[in-house]
C-alpha cells in the first residue's frame, strides 16, 4: 500500500522534480530531524536546561567536548549558568519554530482570507484592503514586528508581561507578513476570477462564499505555499532577531535568538561556543526552510519550463 | 535545384518519460515565388518544422536526423551559417503581435536594429529606409508613426509592423506561423493580401503555417498536410482541396463548414476513412424520460432584448494626470453594447455574429446576469431579469439558463473531478437527491455527450479541447435548461472536432427542443447553425435576418464586406 | 501620513503618563498638575493633536523623557551617520545585486552562478545580527583590521558630520555596510534573476533571435531593460528595509545612529524618540514611494501614453 502511494507521488510532476533534487531532499530530511528532535525535546536532549535541580554552577563555561577541558557529559559545552547547550539549542529551537509556526499560521488565515475577498468582491471594498496592504508593505517587517510588539506591551501591565510575551510576538510577526499573503491571493484571484469555470459557477447560481472558497481557493494554493515556506524562514529570523535584541520571548523560554545574545557577551571573553553553536543552529534551520521553499518556487512555476 | 530543400527532416523532444517525435521524415521543396502551405489539427507537428529551419526550436526538442537546404547552402548543424541567415536570409513572422514586440522600444529603434544587423547602412540611411518599409506594409503617416510605441498599434497594424521587420533585410524565404489566427476577418484578409503581394513584388519564397482552409485555398500555391508529425499528403492546392486522397487530408477538407448552403449536419470521416452518419438520437431518450416532454411551440418568445446598452467606462487615474503628455486627455466612453433589441423564439437557434469589439460576448453575460446593462431590458418568458435595482434576477429563470464558453481549457476547474464539475449543479437543483439517482443522472449525461463513462472519474487535465467542451455541454445540461447560450465554443477547435461537437449540439438541440444562442465570428459556422442571423458591429446592431437570406441576399454593407471578405474553400474548388 | 502622525501622537499621550516619567514618581501632586499644565495636557484632545502637528511640522518633537533633551537635536545629531550607512549599504546591495542577478538570469546552468546562488540563498538565511557578529569576529577579533564599533573619526560640514573624509571613517564603515546590504543584495539577486530568466522566454524576445539580433545584444540590451522595471519599484522599499534593518546594525555594531536611538527608546518607554522616529521614517518611506511612482512613470512608455489608436 505504501509502495503504491509512494510510486503514485513519484510519478507526478512535483514528486519526481522532489525526489530528483537532491537539494529538495536534504533540506527536507533535516528539517524533519528537527522537527522531531523539538516536539520530542524531553526524549531527545539529555537534560531538561530549565529545571534548577539539573543545573549547577560548578558546571558553567565547560568547553565543547573535543577542546581542552571539556567532558563528555557536555558534548557540545555549557554556558555560563551551567546549563547543557546542546539541550538548550534544543528547547531553544522548540520555542523558534512554535513562534514561526504559529505567527505564519495567523499570517497566512488572516492575510489569504482578506486578499481572496477582496480580489473576488472589488469595488470599494478591495481598494480598502489594497490600500492597507500597500501602506504595510513598505513597512519592513522587522520595524512592524518591533511597534506592534511595542504598542500592544505597553497595554498590559508588567506584571503580565513575561506570560503574554509569546503570544504577543506571534501576533506582531503575524502581523508583520499578512500582507505578502494578501497581495498573492488577490492577484491569483484576479487571474482566476477571469477564467470561465468562475462564470459558469456564477450561472449555475453558486453562492459567492462557495465560489471564493471551493473552486478558487484550492487553485491558488501553490503560490501560497512557496511564501508560506519562505515566510516561515523569515518569521524565524525575525523573531529571533527581536529576541537577540531583547524584545522577544522572555528569557525564562529562551529561543535561539536569545541564546545568541547570551553568548554575545562571552564572545570575545573566549567562550566562543555559547553563541557560535545556536547561531549555526539556527543558520541550518532557516536555511533548510529556504532550499525548500526555493525548490518549490521553481517546480510549481508553470511559467518555467522544465529542461 | 530548388530554392528550399528538406529532406528526411527529424525532429523529437526527449522529455523524462518517453521521446515524443515531432516530426518524422519530412521532406518537402520550395521554390521563390511560391507560396507553400503547411496545414494540419494541432500538434502535428506543422509549427515545429517551421522552428526548425532557423534552428529556434523550444528547448528539450532537437533535430536529431535529416538536411535543410537554402540555395544548396547546408543549415543544419551549421550555427554560424544561421546565424548569418536569420532575418537575412529568412524573414520570420510570428502568430501573435501583441507579445512579437518588445514593448520598452519604440518601432524605430526596433527596425533601425535590426537593419543594422544585417545591412552596412549608417543611422540616417537606415532610418529612411525604415519609413519605407513601413509604408510599403500599409501604415499611414509612417514618418510619424515610426515614433511610436508597440502598445499603441492595433492588433491589425502590429502586424504589419511585424512583417516589415520581417522582410526589412531584403530575405528571400519568409515563413509565417499562424500570422493571422489572432486577428479579425478583415483584417486577415488586408495582411494575406499583402503577403500575396510582397512575394510578387520581390520573388520570395513565402511558407505559411495555419490551421485555417480557407486561408489556404485563397492564398497558397502549394500544400502540404500535417498529421501527428507525418506529411500526409502534399501537392498543388486546388488539386489536393478538390481531389484529397489521405483519410487526414479528406478529413479536413470534408469538415469545413461550407460557406455557400447550408447542410443538416457537419461531415465526418472516421479514422478508417469512412463517413460518419450516425447520431446520437437513442441516447437521449433516456434524459428526455427524467426531464419530461417538452412541448414545442414555435410562437412562444422565450428570450426578449430591448434597448439595451452597455457602457465600459474608463476610470484610469492617469487620464487624469495629463501633465506632461503631448496627447490631449481623452475621456474613452465606450458603448459595447448600444440599443440592441432582438426576440429569440422557442425552439429557434439565433445567431450573433460579429467581430471583436462587436459586443457579442457582452450581450451573453448580461444575459447571464455576469456583467450589467447601462440600460434597457432583458425578458425571459416574458419576466424581466434585472429589477428596478439592475440586479440579476436569478430566482427567476432558475437553471433554465445555461452557457458553455470557448476556452475549454479554463471552463473547467482544474481540480475538481469531471464527476464532481457536473455533480455540483445538480446537486443544487435537487437538494435531497439520493446517491443512485445522482449517479443515474450523471451516466446520462455523460452518455448524452459521448464520452466514456470512466471520463467521471478523471481530471480536466486529461482530456482534450474537444472532450473538454463536451464535458462543459454536459455540466450545462445538468440543470435542465431551455435556453442554451454558446460562446464561440468551437472557435479553439480544430476543424474536424469542431465538426464533431456542432453536430452534437444540434443533434442535443433537436432532441432536448432547446432554444439556443449562438455566438461565433465565423460565418460559415453561423450559417449552418442559425435559422436566423444578427450581426453586430461595434455594439450595434447592422441588420437581423433568416440566415439563408442573410447570405444570398445582405442589405448591410457591412454584411456584404464580412460575406465578402471570409476565406472561402470553394474559391478553389 | 496623517495616519502615522495620529497614531504617533496616541503614544505620545495615552500611553504610560508622560508625567509621571518626567518628574519621577514621588513628585507631590501639585508639582504634577503644574507639569500638566505647562504641557497643555488639560486641553481637548484635538487641540492637543493639532498642537502636535504643529509642532512637528516646525520641527519640534518635545522633550526625551530619558535624556532630557531636544528630540530634534537628537534625531539632527544622529541622522547623518544613519543616513551615510544606509546610502553605502543601498548601493552596495543594489550594484552588485543586480550585476550578479543579471549574471546568473543569463547563465542559468552555469557552475559560477550556482555557486553566487548557494551563497545568496545562505544570505537570506542569515540574520543580519549573525552577520554582524561573524564580521566582527573575523575581522576585529581573529584578523584585528578593521574596527568593531564605532563610526571613527567624522569630519564637521556645517551641522552634518561625515564619515566618509576621513580614512578611520571609512574602516569603519566598510563591515556595518557590508553586514547591512547583504540580506538586500542577496534578495536583489534572486529577485533579477527570476525576472530575466523570464524575460528570456518571451515572444518578443524569440522573434529578436529569429531576426538576427546577436545574442549579446539580447541578453543586456533587450532583456535588461525590460528586467529593470520591477528592480526600480523594489528599490523603494528597498530604502526602506536598509533603514530598519540599521537598528539591528547599528545595535551590533553601536554606530551612534538614529536606530540605535529608537531601540534605546524602545527599552526605556521613551515616547517623544519614539513618535519622532515614526514619522520620521515614515516621512522618509512616503517620499521614496512617491519618488518611484513618478520614476515608474517615466520610464515605461505604456502608463505614459496609454493612447491607443484603434
Amino acid at each position: 500500500m505504501l509502495k503504491k502511494t509512494f510510486n503514485k507521488i513519484y510519478d507526478t510532476d512535483i514528486g519526481y522534480s522532489f525526489f530528483n533534487s537532491k537539494i529538495a531532499v536534504i533540506s527536507t530530511t533535516i528539517l524533519f530531524i528537527i522537527l522531531l528532535c523539538s516536539v520530542f525535546a524531553g526524549v531527545v536532549s539529555p537534560y531538561n536546561p530549565f529545571d534548577p535541580a539539573s543545573v549547577s554552577l560548578m558546571d558553567a563555561f565547560t568547553p565543547p567536548s573535543w577542546s581542552e577541558g571539556g567532558s563528555s557529559s557536555f558534548i557540545l559545552g555549557t554556558d555560563q549558568q551551567g546549563r547543557d547547550m546542546f539541550s538548550t539549542i534544543i528547547y531553544g529551537s522548540r520555542i523558534s519554530l512554535i513562534v514561526g509556526f504559529a505567527s505564519i499560521l495567523f499570517a497566512m488565515t488572516l492575510g489569504v482570507f482578506l486578499g481572496v475577498t477582496a480580489g473576488y468582491i472589488g469595488g470599494k471594498y478591495e481598494i480598502v484592503v489594497m490600500r492597507i496592504t500597500d501602506v504595510q508593505l513598505t513597512i519592513p517587517s522587522i520595524l512592524m514586528a518591533l511597534l506592534v510588539n511595542g504598542i500592544a506591551k505597553s497595554f498590559i501591565s508588567q506584571s503580565m508581561h513575561s506570560d503574554m510575551a509569546i503570544y504577543v510576538l506571534i501576533f506582531a510577526i503575524g502581523i508583520s507578513e499578512w500582507p505578502q499573503f494578501a497581495r498573492v491571493s488577490r492577484a491569483s484571484t484576479l487571474v482566476e476570477k477571469n477564467k470561465e469555470y468562475v462564470s459558469a459557477s456564477r450561472i449555475i447560481g453558486l453562492s459567492n462564499i462557495l465560489i471564493m472558497f471551493k473552486h478558487i481557493l484550492p487553485n491558488i494554493l501553490r503560490p501560497l505555499l512557496v511564501i508560506a515556506t519562505i515566510g516561515l524562514a523569515l518569521a524565524i529570523i525575525t523573531e529571533s532577531t527581536l529576541s537577540f535584541l531583547g524584545v522577544g520571548v522572555p528569557p525564562t523560554t529562551p529561543s535561539l535568538g536569545t541564546l545568541i545574545r547570551f553568548g554575545n557577551s562571552f564572545l570575545f571573553s573566549g567562550e566562543w561556543w555559547i553563541t557560535f553553536f545556536p547561531a549555526i543552529f539556527l543558520i541550518v534551520l532557516a536555511l533548510s526552510i529556504n532550499l525548500l521553499g526555493d525548490w518549490m518556487r521553481d517546480a510549481l512555476n508553470p511559467k518555467l519550463k522544465i529542461r | 535545384m530548388s530554392f528550399l530543400e528538406v529532406k528526411n527532416l527529424n525532429i523529437s523532444y526527449p522529455t523524462r518519460k518517453e521521446t515524443i517525435v515531432a516530426s518524422k521524415d519530412v521532406e518537402f521543396t520550395l521554390e521563390r515565388g511560391e507560396i507553400l502551405g503547411i496545414v494540419g489539427e494541432s500538434g502535428s507537428g506543422k509549427s515545429t518544422i517551421a522552428n526548425a529551419i532557423i534552428n529556434l526550436i523550444d528547448p528539450p526538442g532537437e533535430i536529431t536526423s535529416g538536411s535543410i537546404k537554402i540555395d544548396n547552402y547546408e543549415l543544419r548543424d551549421n550555427e554560424e551559417l544561421i546565424q548569418k541567415i536569420r532575418g537575412k536570409k529568412i524573414g520570420f513572422v510570428f502568430q501573435d503581435p501583441q507579445t512579437s514586440l518588445n514593448p520598452l522600444f519604440k518601432i524605430k529603434d526596433q527596425l533601425i536594429e535590426t537593419i543594422q544587423t544585417h545591412l552596412n547602412l549608417n543611422y540616417q540611411d537606415a532610418l529612411k529606409k525604415s519609413i519605407q518599409l513601413l509604408e510599403e506594409v500599409g501604415i499611414d503617416n509612417a514618418e510619424k508613426r515610426i515614433e511610436d510605441y508597440p502598445h499603441q498599434f492595433s492588433g491589425g497594424m502590429r502586424q504589419r509592423v511585424v512583417i516589415a521587420l520581417a522582410i526589412s533585410c531584403e530575405p528571400d524565404l519568409i515563413i509565417a506561423d499562424e500570422p493571422t489566427t489572432a486577428l479579425d476577418v478583415s483584417i486577415q484578409h488586408q495582411i494575406l493580401e499583402l503577403l500575396k503581394d510582397l512575394t510578387k513584388k520581390r520573388n520570395l519564397g513565402v511558407i505559411i503555417i495555419t490551421h485555417d482552409m480557407g486561408v489556404i485555398a485563397e492564398t497558397t500555391d502549394k500544400v502540404i498536410v500535417m498529421r501527428h508529425g507525418l506529411i500526409v499528403e502534399q501537392g498543388d492546392t486546388k488539386e489536393l482541396l478538390t481531389n484529397p486522397k489521405s483519410n487526414e487530408a479528406r478529413s479536413l477538407v470534408i469538415s469545413v463548414p461550407p460557406t455557400n448552403k447550408k447542410i443538416d449536419r457537419f461531415r465526418l470521416i472516421s479514422p478508417d476513412g469512412k463517413e460518419i452518419t450516425s447520431d446520437s438520437k437513442n441516447l437521449t431518450k433516456k434524459i428526455i424520460k427524467t426531464w419530461g416532454v417538452r412541448e414545442k411551440n414555435k410562437d412562444k418568445k422565450v428570450l426578449q432584448l430591448a434597448g439595451v446598452t452597455k457602457i465600459f467606462d474608463d476610470k484610469s487615474l492617469i487620464s487624469n494626470f495629463s501633465f506632461g503628455s503631448k496627447n490631449e486627455s481623452t475621456n474613452k466612453v465606450e458603448k459595447a453594447v448600444d440599443n440592441v433589441s432582438f426576440e429569440l423564439f422557442e425552439g429557434e437557434t439565433l445567431g450573433l455574429v460579429g467581430e471583436s469589439g462587436s459586443g457579442k460576448s457582452t450581450i451573453a453575460k448580461i444575459i447571464t446576469g455576469l456583467v450589467r446593462p447601462s440600460n434597457g431590458e432583458i425578458f425571459y418568458n416574458d419576466i424581466s431579469l434585472y429589477n428596478s435595482k439592475r440586479k440579476y434576477q436569478i430566482d427567476k429563470s432558475r437553471g433554465q439558463i445555461q452557457m458553455i464558453f470557448q476556452d475549454p481549457y479554463s471552463s473547467l476547474n482544474p481540480r475538481f473531478k469531471v464527476r464532481d464539475i457536473i455533480s455540483e449543479p445538480i446537486k443544487l437543483f435537487q437538494k435531497n437527491i439520493n446517491k443512485n439517482e445522482l449517479t443515474q443522472n450523471l451516466y446520462d449525461l455523460i452518455d448524452i455527450v459521448g464520452m466514456s463513462r470512466q471520463s467521471l472519474d478523471r481530471y480536466p487535465h486529461e482530456f482534450s479541447g474537444g472532450q473538454r467542451q463536451r464535458i462543459s455541454i454536459a455540466r450545462a445540461l445538468a440543470t435542465r435548461p431551455s435556453l442554451l447560450i454558446c460562446d464561440e465554443p468551437t472557435s479553439a477547435l480544430d476543424v474536424s472536432i469542431q465538426a464533431q461537437v456542432l453536430n452534437l449540439l444540434k443533434d442535443i438541440q433537436d432532441e432536448l427542443h432547446l432554444t439556443m444562442l449562438f455566438i461565433s465570428h465565423d460565418l460559415p459556422v453561423i450559417r449552418q447553425m442559425c435559422n436566423r442571423i444578427v450581426v453586430l458591429k461595434n455594439g450595434s446592431i447592422c441588420e437581423t435576418k433568416e440566415s439563408e437570406e442573410l447570405f444570398n441576399n445582405p442589405s448591410h454593407p457591412y454584411t456584404k464586406e464580412l460575406i465578402r471578405l471570409m476565406p472561402k474553400i470553394e474559391s478553389i474548388i | 501620513m496623517i495616519v502615522v502622525a495620529f497614531v504617533s501622537f496616541s503614544l505620545f499621550n495615552f500611553v504610560g503618563d508622560p508625567v509621571n516619567s518626567m518628574t519621577g514618581i514621588d513628585a507631590s501632586y501639585e508639582r504634577q498638575a503644574e507639569v500638566r499644565e505647562i504641557l497643555g495636557l488639560n486641553d481637548p484632545v484635538y487641540i492637543q493633536f493639532s498642537r502636535f502637528l504643529g509642532n512637528v511640522i516646525q520641527g519640534d518633537f518635545g522633550i526625551s523623557y530619558q535624556l532630557k533633551r531636544e528630540v530634534s537635536d537628537l534625531i539632527a545629531e544622529r541622522m547623518p551617520a544613519t543616513l551615510e550607512l544606509v546610502f553605502v549599504s543601498a548601493i552596495l546591495a543594489i550594484v552588485s545585486g543586480v550585476i550578479l542577478g543579471v549574471y546568473t538570469g543569463i547563465h542559468r546552468d552555469s557552475f559560477i552562478s550556482n555557486i553566487i546562488l548557494v551563497v545568496s540563498l545562505v544570505g537570506v538565511s542569515l540574520p543580519t545580527f549573525i552577520i554582524g557578529i561573524l564580521l566582527i569576529y573575523l575581522f576585529s577579533v581573529i584578523l584585528g583590521i578593521l574596527p568593531s564599533f564605532g563610526r571613527g573619526e567624522v569630519v564637521e560640514l556645517g551641522f552634518w558630520a561625515t564619515g566618509f573624509l576621513t580614512a578611520s571613517g571609512l574602516k569603519a564603515l566598510i563591515l556595518p555596510s557590508i553586514t547591512l546590504s547583504l540580506f538586500q543584495m542577496t534578495y536583489i539577486i534572486r529577485l533579477v534573476r527570476a525576472e530575466m530568466m523570464e524575460i528570456l522566454q518571451t515572444d518578443y524576445i524569440k522573434f529578436a533571435r529569429a531576426r538576427g539580433i546577436k545574442e549579446n545584444t539580447i541578453n543586456y540590451k533587450h532583456a535588461l531593460k525590460n528586467g529593470l522595471i520591477p528592480v526600480i519599484t523594489i528599490t523603494g522599499i528597498n530604502i526602506g528595509t536598509l533603514i530598519a534593518f540599521s537598528i539591528i546594525t547599528e545595535t551590533v555594531f553601536q554606530w551612534p545612529g538614529m536606530g540605535l536611538l529608537f531601540i534605546n527608546a524602545v527599552y526605556f518607554v521613551d515616547i517623544p524618540i519614539m513618535s519622532a522616529y515614526m514619522i520620521m521614517v515614515a516621512f522618509i518611506f512616503v517620499m521614496i514611494n512617491f519618488i518611484v511612482d513618478i520614476t515608474y512613470y517615466f520610464i515605461d512608455p505604456r502608463i505614459r501614453l496609454k493612447e491607443e489608436a484603434s
